[in-house]
């Protein structure tokens, strides 16, 4: 815990934004420093002192619930996991809300694009059980799905994505969605046949794969090499493959 | 005057939108109910998302000699007899459906070597019984509800609260709330209500729980007249991170003592051994050897004591501390990197590594945690019907955290996540049969709704009438101060009256909050109406505090410290009564024979 106790007694400037519908300014606050203070500290130290008001998304304060996105010095973050002595020290701390969404108020913006999306997800198809009423599935076979489901929606991904962010591709169901469809095409159990959607709906061929989705992940998914990368080698595969579209021709398909 | 508001009809209206509150609306959906879920925050953030060891099944995968009587027992003995039996025996025979249901709807668990769910040791639980999924099960689990809910035709309205229940005569009517992103106010018009809301751990200042967990539920049903039972009963998880003060109260899983985890004083001794009660001592390894022999996998081998139950857990950590053997911040060392290798840490606890890495610099295969006990769940709550959730008010039912009962004096982990499934599904299933058998909605009274805009805006108005007025997040602190000192791990007759003196002052600063700016997305707003249910719930635990006079579980008295054979055949009872909190002792129903023999 190096560093911590000089920091005793500090204050930090620290600006937030404050406006509504994407109107607004920065507002800079001078807070005190603390052993191991997270920037959501900050924002709960300048909400509690003299800004009651100030709109802010936060549940678990541990990292494990996402909701506390924002852009802190300009990169996508969790608030929470953000530790003050981790940013320059000689000049301010910028909070910013996420910039791909639509503004609400102060640090909160409307996420729900993003769950309309989901929605557009056909839901595991599930395979029969075994005999014995179990399902069986290797641990090896799993470890892939797994890292998907570590997700935790803290949006930062479909944040960054410059599909998203700068040409508003809203046919583009963003990193997020191709993660969720990637542990669903690789789930053991799953019958579905998703690719025809991949390429259609999700416009998995608009992603060009530079990874700066899987750079803001803090649960360090790899999104663009494990998820992304595997999808668009399938997609290749089955309608891009010259062979493979012969014997499709051959067999009648 | 009232203002206008938006209206919505609904035959089961389902408030919280965690495990048991998804799981409800699902299954009050497939009834053929018209179905909606309230959530106070976005979907999946619920505190459901933060649990972490796992849920409790006896499947049997790990250890074929587990089955639902020795869950029962588990249970019971867990909960310090004092459980609701009949909700503890539903509950332990249906975990397991309700794990298979999980996986067919996508949950992924950790698997066995022939491919089976695997299950892991935790505190209590006489086998490895945890279904799990490293140490991020409640994230698998909500997500997998999620996932499943969105397609089963309900309406989801999220980042809403829920302020009133309103009713008609003894029947419940619907509820009144506001949306946070907006300020404006809503009514849902409901045959049925099923509490979800969780729990009340933000009235202590050393918590796991997220801030949503204000006790909304406990509060509401109050004041719609339900009974509230077993308040007194509060778990302080053993293993809440101490350092840096910033994440103080996060939680530790159990997940570390499952895998093996050591807890050791300042003096480097693993000072559980000194700890084990009477009535754990022949299940519990007497020596470091033989608990040793445990981890290695010898089956003939009995537990290490650092999986006893919650309760003991916490108070002996707090004991070590309180007798100058703490760590240099005032915890006690929890020790995996000694018994397991990096590489085993990183794979079985990969959210505990990584929390301590980002958060406290600390590489957990390589040193010990500091831990101490934080508050991290309620036993106590609404009084249901075992069977059917349904509380003694009409139309009213309850599953989760919000419920009591099932618990006792203290839970199992990995017995909250099973709870909500089994009991989520139940009220759920019985919600939407009792509104089908309504004719037609309960009638709104505008009177009632105009009560509830009045008390939910008062804060708006304050400063502007010249009153003295009070910061909302000041009086939050104050209250969680108060409530650490005089109703934590160690409580007194004399703390508790002094700390039921000190909510009286609470309660009069509380008549004068006061806030600024609009209502769209205003927090100070937000915990000004969160904070009258805070104090309620805070007063029914203390007044259930002050009159049990023994210690059992998650209740130690200081000046009653052994368990008192009489007092375990009762039950403490709240109520609201003439606008004032009535308490009173009730027999418990006496287990049938058959489940008796269950727990020699």
């Amino acid at each position: 815990m190096s560093g911590n106790h000089e920091q005793m007694g500090k204050t930090v400037k620290v600006r937030v934004f404050r406006g509504e519908g994407g109107q607004g300014a920065l507002k800079e606050h001078d807070v005190p420093v603390t052993p191991g203070m997270v920037v959501l500290d900050a924002v709960h130290h300048i909400q509690a002192a003299d800004s009651g008001d100030l709109a802010a998304r936060w549940n678990c304060k541990a990292g494990k619930c996402g909701s506390c996105a924002a852009e802190v010095n300009g990169k996508p973050k969790l608030m929470c996991m953000t530790r003050m002595d981790t940013l320059p020290q000689d000049q301010p701390v910028t909070i910013e809300p996420l910039q791909t969404f639509p503004h609400l108020r102060d640090l909160v913006t409307d996420v729900s694009w993003n769950f309309q999306v989901n929605k557009t997800i056909p839901p595991l198809n599930p395979k029969p059980r075994e005999a014995d009423g179990t399902y069986r599935m290797a641990q090896m076979d799993i470890d892939r799905v797994q890292e998907f489901h570590k997700c935790i929606e803290c949006f930062l991904c479909q944040d960054v994505c410059h599909i998203l962010r700068n040409h508003k591709a809203e046919d583009f169901a963003g990193p997020r969605f191709l993660v969720r469809n990637a542990a669903l095409c690789m789930h053991p159990l799953d019958t579905e046949d998703r690719l025809p959607d991949l390429k259609d709906k999700f416009n998995l061929g608009y992603c060009n794969i530079t990874k700066c989705c899987t750079e803001v992940c803090p649960e360090e998914i790899h999104i663009t090499d494990n998820a992304i990368i595997p999808l668009k080698e399938r997609l290749a595969g089955r309608f891009y493959d010259p062979l493979a579209a012969l014997g499709r021709v051959l067999k009648g398909d | 005057m009232t203002e206008s508001y938006e209206t919505i009809q609904y035959d089961v209206l389902v408030i919280g939108a965690g495990g048991a509150g998804l799981r409800a609306a699902t299954e009050a959906a497939a009834q053929g109910a018209r179905t909606g879920l309230v959530s106070k925050s976005l979907l999946g953030k619920a505190h459901t998302v933060m649990a972490e060891g796992g849920l409790a099944a006896a499947m049997g995968n790990v250890d074929s000699r587990d089955n639902w009587k020795v869950h029962f027992r588990d249970t019971m003995r867990g909960g310090k007899m004092v459980n609701n039996w009949k909700m503890a025996h539903i509950h332990a025979m249906e975990a397991p459906d309700r794990v298979k249901e999980l996986e067919e709807w996508g949950a992924v668990f950790d698997r066995t070597a022939d491919g089976r769910i695997l299950q892991r040791p935790f505190g209590g639980h006489q086998y490895p019984r945890l279904v799990h999924v490293g140490d991020r099960t409640g994230l698998e689990m909500i997500r997998t509800l999620q996932n499943h809910s969105i397609h089963q035709g309900f309406g989801i309205h999220t980042e809403c609260v829920i302020t009133h229940l309103l009713k008609d005569g003894d029947r419940l009517a619907g509820a009144f709330g506001y949306w946070r992103t907006s300020g404006k106010f809503v009514l849902f018009q409901a045959k049925a209500v099923v509490l979800a809301t969780g729990g009340v751990g933000r009235v202590f200042n050393f918590t796991s729980n997220s801030w949503e967990c204000t006790g909304d539920g406990h509060a509401l049903a109050m004041r719609a007249g339900a009974e509230i039972i077993d308040m007194e009963f509060i778990q302080f998880h053993p293993t809440g991170m101490v350092w840096p003060p910033s994440v103080r109260g996060v939680l530790v899983t159990e997940g570390v003592r499952g895998e093996g985890g050591v807890l050791l004083n300042s003096q480097g001794e693993r000072f559980m051994f000194r700890y084990i009660p009477e009535m754990f001592a022949a299940d519990v390894a007497s020596t470091p050897e033989e608990a040793s022999r445990w981890l290695a996998g010898d089956s003939t081998a009995r537990r290490p004591p650092e999986l006893l139950t919650r309760d003991v857990v916490a108070r002996a950590i707090r004991s070590e501390v309180d007798q100058g053997r703490g760590s240099p911040h005032g915890g006690a060392f929890l020790n995996i990197a000694s018994q397991r290798t990096p590489d085993y840490i990183r794979r079985k606890l990969p959210s505990m590594y990584h929390q301590f890495m980002k958060l406290a610099n600390l590489d957990i295969t390589k040193e010990p945690m500091e831990v101490h006990p934080t508050c991290h769940y309620i036993m106590g709550g609404m009084r249901v019907d075992a069977e059917t959730a349904h509380s003694r008010v009409p139309g009213l039912f309850g599953a989760g955290e919000v419920t009591g009962g099932m618990h006792g004096a203290n839970r199992l982990g990995g017995n909250s996540l099973s709870d909500l499934l089994v009991f989520g599904r139940r009220a759920g299933l019985h919600a939407a049969q009792f509104a089908a058998g309504q004719n037609g909605f309960a009638a709104i009274d505008p009177k009632q709704i105009e009560t509830a805009q009045q008390e939910s805006l008062i804060p708006f108005h304050q400063a502007a009438q010249g009153e003295k007025t009070e910061n909302p997040y000041q009086l939050l602190a104050d209250l969680r101060t108060m409530m650490e000192a005089r109703a934590g791990i160690w409580r007194t007759q004399e703390g508790l009256e002094k700390g039921l003196q000190e909510l009286n002052t609470l309660k009069e600063r509380a008549s004068h909050l006061s806030v600024a700016g609009g209502r769209a997305y205003n927090p100070a707003w937000n915990y000004a109406v969160d904070l009258h249910n805070m104090l309620l719930v805070a007063e029914a635990i203390m007044v259930s505090a002050l009159h049990r006079e023994e210690s059992r579980g998650g209740h130690t008295r200081v000046d009653f410290p052994t368990s008192s054979s009489d007092l375990e055949k009762v039950t403490t009872v709240v109520n609201l009564k003439d606008g004032g909190l009535a308490w009173k002792k009730e027999a418990r129903p006496t287990m049938p024979d058959e489940l008796k023999e269950l727990l020699k």
